[in-house]
């Protein structure tokens, strides 16, 4: 197969664009520690509320500035819900979901994780600018998944 | 020597095509069916997108019987499954029919029960949606569980699919056994692929929906849920490739022949072909990047298979401009970039397959952005996924089909497309263009600043953020409007030249090689290989995810109805 120059240039410019990107998002990942949520802990998903350490979700002091929210997710709810936190501080959300599939997401920031019954998930967001944060669920969960949020105020 | 054979062997091809100008009746006839019900699905399934734009930007409820997530669920059936699904199966068929010199009575019987399965599946789901059993959108991710009838009526659906499937290859198989040394034309080589993939990539769903149905009844008592959104994912993205694949089929096989060209190069053709089926079904798994219960280094091994998908298409994208400048510069275009003008503006089957190529540069370039792990996490689940795959399956392929029905439907019905009706269609192709610019940019801009997907219409308790979506989403619903006017209009074109433009001889436009085209190497033929070299690349992919998840499987999950 003969393949013209500037065909030849222009699939190493395709070669580059996958290679560039593999070399970016791995480096964000592994050296900086930016990689997606990926928490590998299971849970029964029916025996929820009475499994540590969500048999008591809400939000706990870690040391200076640091917090740990332990939360349940359930159709159409988050449970503990209006959250507040001192600015600064790096908060560590500990999630699962008591019945379908749900999604957390803290609009302005780049909080955004699945929350799937039997699963543990994790994330973790410092926040630096004070506000209102508005949390939705993004993923379909039944009739009322358009009522499901709550919020964040830092302050 | 060698090209003097070739030349005979181009010569034999056409005269071959000649031969068969005019798809034989009763395969036309097969065609048409499959046509007609993908035309109602698109003119009822747009209809339903259009309730869902007005919805969604505050200016209509959808009453209770018929709410927000129905509306959803049938607009994704309808659209995503049975307006392409069954335009994918009556367009091969009537290509295989026509290259291959009619179907065998045995194929186009299997063509006809293939119909009568997915026309029976698809009221069947469809039904349960309707009756208020099945609100769980295209993707019915449990446990949240629709009725069991449901399922069924899925089930039906992929068997059609596989009896289209396993057609298509008797077909193929019955031709090359009595051309044996020849290569298989173009159009058939890409129904094959078309089909391998379709094929494979419906066992992983087939599988988990087969977990649903006793589940759903009641006679099992939990399922994973993860490892059926593994399944499902393996099928959900492969199976818009599938219909992106059916389109760059025509790119390379009419679209040259359209502009007055020739292909740039069969064997390229046949090598993006072999890459789309080897690569494809585990470009799936990018749907789970925030997912929990993998690690980042298995997801990061995916975030590669995703993009090398992307390699093939930009192949694509070189092959179809260097040939449409080839073209122009042989019509005596000047300068670098004079061919543009002499593209055929006033066609509309040009107009539209010219469309759907251009729009997927920013589509695949978007496509590339959200598979890397930072990108997917800002954009997953919210509406800038929407607009992501409202330009890839939204234009790209929705606006191939269009021009594809332009010939191909007169060509079937033995009639012509009068140059008033050619004008109306190139009115219906910008209608569309224009609303697609609305709705999928601003859903694009607004999935950026954070507003979901799939949610019904929700001030969130008055939140300020979700107030300042509300323009943008206005904007979406203009583009709806828009849009909804192109459905009419494309679908009173098609029914127009089914059955009432003046009779006559339409082409089936298939592009010849250059004179000079270096001849294609017989291995491009070997499917078994590739097929093999599938499973493989797929077994890279999931081997490792789905003996974990089932291995070290939590507790599985009731049913649950929440809606």
């Amino acid at each position: 197969m003969k393949m013209h120059r500037f065909e030849e240039i222009w699939l190493i410019f395709a070669v580059i664009i996958i290679i560039g990107s593999m070399v970016v998002t791995g480096y964000q990942t592994f050296a900086l520690g930016m990689g997606p949520p990926s928490h590998k802990e299971t849970i029964d998903p029916q025996k929820v509320d009475q499994t540590a350490p969500f048999d008591n979700p809400g939000v706990f002091e870690n040391g200076e500035n640091e917090y740990d929210v332990v939360m349940t997710l359930e159709a159409f709810n988050f449970n503990p819900g209006d959250i507040e936190v001192p600015v600064g501080s790096t908060v560590t959300f500990i999630m699962t979901s008591k019945d379908v599939v749900h999604g957390m997401q803290i609009v302005d920031t780049n909080v955004n994780a699945m929350i799937l019954p039997g699963h543990i998930q994790t994330i973790s967001q410092t926040f630096n600018e004070p506000g209102e944060y508005l949390v939705l669920c993004n993923e379909y969960c039944g009739v009322g998944h358009q009522l499901m949020s709550t919020t964040i105020t830092v302050k | 020597m060698e090209t003097a054979l070739h030349q005979t062997f181009t010569e034999k091809k056409s005269k071959r095509i000649e031969k068969y100008l005019g798809t034989n009746p009763k395969d036309a006839k097969l065609t048409l069916s499959y046509f007609t019900v993908s035309f109602i699905a698109l003119l009822v399934g747009g209809f339903l997108g259009l309730l869902q734009g007005l919805e969604r930007a505050g200016l209509l409820t959808m009453p209770a019987w018929f709410d927000y997530y129905q509306t959803l669920t049938t607009h994704g059936i309808l659209l995503i499954l049975v307006f392409t699904g069954t335009f994918l199966v009556g367009y091969v068929y009537a290509g295989l029919s026509h290259t291959l010199g009619g179907l065998i009575p045995k194929v186009r019987k299997m063509g006809w029960i293939a119909f009568t399965l997915m026309v029976i599946g698809t009221a069947l789901a469809a039904s349960q949606v309707i009756i208020g059993e099945a609100s769980v959108l295209y993707t019915f991710y449990p446990p949240m569980a629709a009725s069991p009838w449901f399922y069924i009526g899925l089930v039906l659906v992929v068997l059609g699919i596989w009896t289209a499937a396993f057609g298509a290859f008797i077909n193929v198989a019955n031709w090359r056994k009595n051309h044996r040394g020849q290569h298989l034309p173009l159009l058939a080589f890409f129904g094959t692929g078309i089909f391998v993939l379709l094929f494979t990539a419906t066992l992983g769903v087939t599988y988990e929906v087969l977990t649903l149905i006793p589940w759903a009844f009641g006679w099992t008592d939990t399922v994973n849920v993860l490892l059926s959104r593994t399944l499902f994912w393996s099928f959900g993205h492969t199976l818009v490739n599938v219909w992106y694949f059916t389109a760059v089929s025509a790119w390379y096989v009419a679209f040259p022949k359209i502009i007055g060209g020739r292909q740039f190069s069969d064997t390229l053709a046949r090598v993006v072909a072999v890459l789309i089926v080897i690569l494809n079904v585990p470009g799936g798994f990018h749907h789970q990047i925030i997912d929990p219960g993998f690690t980042e280094g298995l997801k990061y091994m995916h975030v590669f298979m995703s993009l090398s998908i992307g390699f093939p298409s930009l192949m694509t994208a070189f092959a179809m401009f260097a040939m449409m400048e080839r073209a122009g510069r042989r019509k005596g275009a000047k300068g670098l970039l004079g061919w543009f003008k002499k593209l055929p503006w006033k066609d509309a089957r040009f107009l539209a397959l010219f469309l759907a190529m251009a729009t997927f540069i920013p589509a695949g370039a978007g496509g590339i952005a959200q598979t890397n792990f930072q990108l997917n996490q800002v954009v997953h689940n919210t509406l800038f996924i929407t607009g992501h795959f409202h330009l890839t399956v939204g234009v790209s392929v929705a606006l191939s089909f269009f021009g594809i029905a332009y010939w191909l439907v007169p060509h079937l019905s033995k009639r012509v497309m009068t140059p008033k009706i050619n004008k109306l269609a190139i009115w219906q192709i910008i209608i569309w263009m224009v609303g697609m610019f609305f709705m999928s940019g601003a859903m694009h801009t607004v999935g950026l600043f954070g507003a979901p997907r799939r949610t019904a219409f929700s001030t969130y308790f008055d939140s300020a953020t979700a107030a300042s979506w509300n323009p943008y989403l206005m904007l979406l619903a203009v583009g709806g409007t828009l849009l909804i006017i192109s459905v009419v209009m494309v679908v009173y074109i098609v029914f127009h030249l089914m059955l009432k433009a003046p009779k006559g001889e339409t082409e089936f436009p298939i592009a010849e090689e250059e004179e000079d085209a270096s001849p294609t190497p017989k291995w491009t033929e070997r499917w078994s290989l590739w097929v093999v070299l599938m499973i493989a690349v797929i077994s890279m992919g999931y081997v490792i995810p789905i003996v974990d998840l089932i291995m070290n499987a939590p507790p599985g999950s009731p049913p649950f109805k929440t809606w």
